[in-house]
């Protein structure tokens, strides 16, 4: 009886480590197919003329598979966006933590919170009727469809983990920082902004970075808004960012043809990007527990 | 005591104040804004018409329900598995593991999964699920890569709600002579129920608004199935139906109406994840007074 309680209870003991291992099995398994399926492309181009090309004409008799306006595109497309973002979003946390009274707080929180739950589909579709034609109009310009309204677009949609995640840390300040500012005579402002705000940078520092997470990912929004063609990055221009290039043409492409290699090798790439950001990410949140 | 400062501290107050005052109106504005516009855009499009049928090329007609009920059916589907995988997973955490480095790399990799974009999980999952394990693009396999996308997200919340179990329920249950099994089934799982509606609640929304990783994985179908049928055969979800009409085909009433509902279900489940908060903690609160 004793023995088959014994096997019961390490058998469950198994079951629950499998479960607890399925995580870091997905993570390897996305790691190990998407480098499989990336590196055969990068290898037969070239990985300077993969990185470094300028052209990006797959289907054409001389095919060029350069994959750099896709990767300005991106940088530009998620620098803009958390440039616009961060000061919006960070002003609103400061605000929220600290001067807000409670009704009001609980209010914008919670629109915020649903912010972040609207899908991009539907950021994008709005982009597209609203802003699309409010840019051409406004700079009068042939089509509003660009670098331009995709920014605007990403920078409203890394808003709420911008808000969130700064309002968190600032919430955490303690108390006894502010009340020494005060009694030393600062004004409730100064005080806010001098020494809550440097105690609280390294959570900021991480709600930048999960921004720019969130920006480079971003990809149903952003191929309603930016026109979708491979040019090098114009503020203006029809556009296309890593994460398009691989959803624009992955339904027509060809199995096993050199041009749905290249496509995951730009998966890679863009995976590689998320996986810095991911350790820097870590740097800071391991940095704010050491405080 | 605030006209003894200096002019230039009561500008930089003047400044930040009126920043952060015309911050906050901004993020208000625009939550207003896109809700009002989508819903006022939307629901004129909604008939009993459209959410009833499916399309037609014959007569010409746009019908969504096919795509409700693919929604439906990938939510149930994704559940299914996604529940018992990341509670299993949070078992293991708070109750077994004791390695810290097993512990450490688990949850490096949760939050390395968390991080990932749609689009890689959506090409991850074309590989694998469609083509290596042969479930060609079906809904089936859109609700794998989902399983996989939401694991991180039960998997944390049902970990926080195991980790406000006391220890003294489980040393009471170990003390009158129970197995560890016996514990964790009748002891702490019933406990941490909170945690997996929690973690339902999360997961439902965020496959009501994924895209990027079904267009690869589910398809585009528009056909009206049953349920087995449904997951086994390529079907759009109402997001990749808006995508779809919006882009490709510049329906766009039936995309406002499309997205007027994925607005108000967004809504809804905002609603629910607040009342759950509310609901549980008060629960916890009375539990600790009648422990006393």
């Amino acid at each position: 009886m004793k023995n088959e309680a014994k096997v019961i209870e390490n058998a469950v003991h198994g079951v629950f480590l499998i479960l607890g291992l399925i995580t870091v099995g997905a993570v390897l398994l996305i790691s190990i197919y998407l480098i499989i399926s990336g590196i055969p492309a990068i290898k037969e181009i070239g990985l300077l003329d993969f990185i470094f090309g300028k052209k990006w004409t797959p289907t054409q008799a001389e095919a060029k598979f350069g994959i750099l306006p896709f990767i300005l595109t991106s940088i530009y497309g998620t620098a803009g966006a958390v440039l616009i973002g961060m000061p919006v979003g960070f002003l609103t946390a400061v605000y929220l933590a600290k001067i807000a009274p409670p009704k009001v707080k609980r209010i914008v929180s919670s629109a915020v919170s649903l912010l972040a739950g609207i899908p991009s589909v539907v950021y994008g579709l709005v982009g597209m009727l609203v802003l699309v034609p409010a840019i051409r109009n406004i700079f009068n310009v042939a089509d509003g469809a660009s670098l331009l309204a995709a920014i605007i677009v990403l920078s409203v949609m890394v808003l709420p983990s911008i808000i969130k995640v700064s309002l968190t840390s600032l919430e955490a300040v303690p108390k006894e920082y502010e009340e020494g500012a005060l009694a030393l005579g600062s004004t409730p402002i100064e005080t806010y902004f001098k020494v809550s705000v440097p105690a609280a940078k390294s959570g900021i520092a991480t709600a930048i970075v999960l921004g720019v997470g969130r920006a480079i990912g971003e990809a149903m929004a952003v191929i309603m808004v930016s026109g979708n063609v491979a040019n090098m990055p114009h503020i203006f221009g029809s556009v296309r960012f890593l994460t398009t290039a691989v959803s624009s043409e992955m339904s027509y492409v060809t199995t096993g043809s050199l041009h749905q290699q290249a496509l995951f090798s730009i998966a890679l790439v863009l995976f590689l990007f998320i996986m810095l950001i991911n350790a820097t990410l870590n740097f800071f949140l391991k940095k704010g527990k050491e405080r | 005591m605030i006209e003894k400062i200096s002019k230039k501290r009561k500008a930089y107050i003047v400044v930040m104040k009126t920043l952060m005052y015309i911050s906050a109106a901004v993020t208000c504005a625009l939550v207003v804004f896109l809700i009002s516009y989508v819903l006022a855009k939307g629901i004129p499009n909604i008939s009993w018409k459209l959410v009833s049928t499916k399309p037609s090329y014959l007569s010409g007609d746009i019908g969504i329900l096919p795509d409700i009920l693919n929604t439906l059916y990938i939510i149930l589907a994704t559940l299914l598995v996604v529940l018992p995988l990341g509670v299993g997973a949070a078992v293991y955490l708070t109750e077994y593991a004791k390695n810290k480095k097993v512990v450490g790399a688990i949850e490096y990799a949760a939050e390395t999964l968390s991080g990932i974009p749609s689009i890689i999980y959506g090409l991850v999952g074309m590989l694998f699920f469609c083509q290596l394990l042969n479930m060609k693009t079906s809904l089936l396999a859109g609700a794998m890569t989902l399983v996989i996308m939401n694991l991180p997200t039960v998997m944390r919340t049902a970990q926080e709600s195991l980790k406000t179990v006391p220890g003294s329920y489980r040393e009471g249950a170990f003390g009158l002579g129970a197995g560890k099994w016996r514990v964790i089934r009748t002891v702490v799982l019933p406990e941490c129920v909170d945690g997996v509606v929690t973690g339902c609640i999360l997961s439902v929304g965020r496959i009501l608004g994924e895209s990027a990783a079904l267009l690869f994985t589910a398809g585009f179908a528009h056909a009206l199935n049953g349920v087995w049928e449904g997951l086994t055969s390529s079907g759009a979800t109402l997001t990749v139906a808006l995508y779809v009409y919006a882009k490709e085909q510049g329906e766009f009433e039936v995309a406002f109406a499309i997205a007027a509902i994925l607005m108000i279900l967004t809504l809804i489940i905002n609603l629910l994840a607040d009342f759950a908060g509310w609901y549980f903690k008060r629960r916890k609160i009375n539990e600790y007074h009648y422990s006393k």
